[in-house]
């Protein structure tokens, strides 16, 4: 183990907590996520064309609450029509 | 004045809401306070073994709340201080004999005789946890930097804001700067990020905390020791005193300049 590389344990165990603290009080595991990142995809795409690949979605943290972040790109429909 | 009632709890056992409770309540104790310690563990009674008084107990929790004896027969003198009282669990019975209505009745008895009552809760969040917040004005959530008790931590809190016992005031026992300063132990900056409330407290691993016990003696009364120090400004902090933080228990310099978030 080289010692001048090894992450530093305190680190990974905030990483690690940041995302078990998000499923603790969500009670939305990653699965369950994925799920609903299809399920929106298809949704949206009912509507407006948009780039499937692009869909990202995340809960982000304000203080002791959560929110649902979702950045879904939109295909141009000016490049559609030409 | 009627008494504040002050339930220490932790959702993780073994992080140190025994010796927080039993050093609070002598410093504020010291500080001309009368206050009155309630075991809330009942069939895992500790706080009188920490306080030194185990040799003293003939009626418990239990025997009030089932009317075998009147409150004050419970109510155990401590030694040094003549304010300080412990009303000890019973050992010989589980959660189920106490409902949380029971806890707000004793306390509503207790509440004119006292400044302060302090509640030991029992770890886990089931029954016992629920009896020992039912009568609880503020609740102090007592963790260690570790990940499972900063899990369990983060827990609690979440489960106090539901039940409107909430904004919780964080302690963070057993902080061991060497091994912060290393990098291999979560920090106060890095648990306060984490769990997202306000801080009361920072208390720093110290041996003389078990020397203490082990001899039923609170080591708040020995006014040299850092751990004893921060358990005096846990106490001073919750009189209402503006306290700055030991220089260990100083928060990140961001902390300071921008104030905690508002909730």
């Amino acid at each position: 183990m080289n010692f001048f590389r090894r992450k530093k344990s305190a680190s990974s165990a905030k990483e690690r907590l940041q995302l078990v603290l998000i499923h603790d009080r969500t009670d939305l595991n990653p699965a369950e996520l994925e799920a609903l990142k299809d399920d929106l995809i298809q949704t949206i795409s009912r509507h407006v064309e948009i780039d499937p690949q692009g869909v990202m979605i995340n809960v982000a943290q304000d203080g002791r609450s959560q929110r649902l972040v979702a950045d879904i790109p939109l295909r141009s429909a000016n490049r559609r029509h030409r | 004045m009627a008494a504040k009632v002050v339930t220490i709890s932790s959702g993780k056992g073994g992080v140190g809401k025994t010796t927080s409770v039993a050093n609070i309540a002598v410093a504020l104790a010291a500080r001309g306070q009368r206050v009155a310690c309630v075991d809330g563990d009942i069939g895992l009674r500790n706080l009188d073994v920490v306080m030194g008084l185990e040799n003293r107990i003939v009626y418990d929790l239990v025997d009030v709340i089932e009317g075998r004896c009147r409150l004050r027969q419970a109510m155990i003198r401590d030694k040094r201080l003549p304010e300080l009282y412990l009303i000890p669990a019973a050992q010989t019975r589980d959660k189920t004999a106490v409902s949380p209505s029971d806890m707000v009745r004793l306390c509503d008895e207790l509440r004119p005789e006292v400044d302060w009552i302090l509640i030991d809760s029992p770890a886990g969040i089931e029954r016992g946890f629920k009896n020992a917040i039912a009568a609880a004005d503020r609740v102090l959530v007592v963790t260690n930097p570790d990940v499972s008790a900063v899990r369990d931590a983060d827990r609690v809190v979440g489960i106090l804001d539901a039940e409107e016992k909430g904004p919780a005031l964080l302690v963070i026992n057993r902080v061991n700067t060497d091994m912060v300063k290393r990098g291999d132990m979560l920090s106060v900056d890095d648990i306060l990020d984490l769990l997202a409330i306000d801080l009361i407290g920072i208390v720093p691993e110290d041996e003389n905390v078990i020397v203490a016990s082990n001899k039923g003696q609170p080591l708040t009364l020995d006014t040299k020791n850092r751990a004893g120090q921060a358990f005096q400004n846990i106490a001073r902090r919750l009189m209402g005193e503006q306290v700055a933080f030991l220089e260990l228990e100083t928060p990140g310099l961001w902390q300071r300049l921008l104030g905690r978030k508002p909730r």
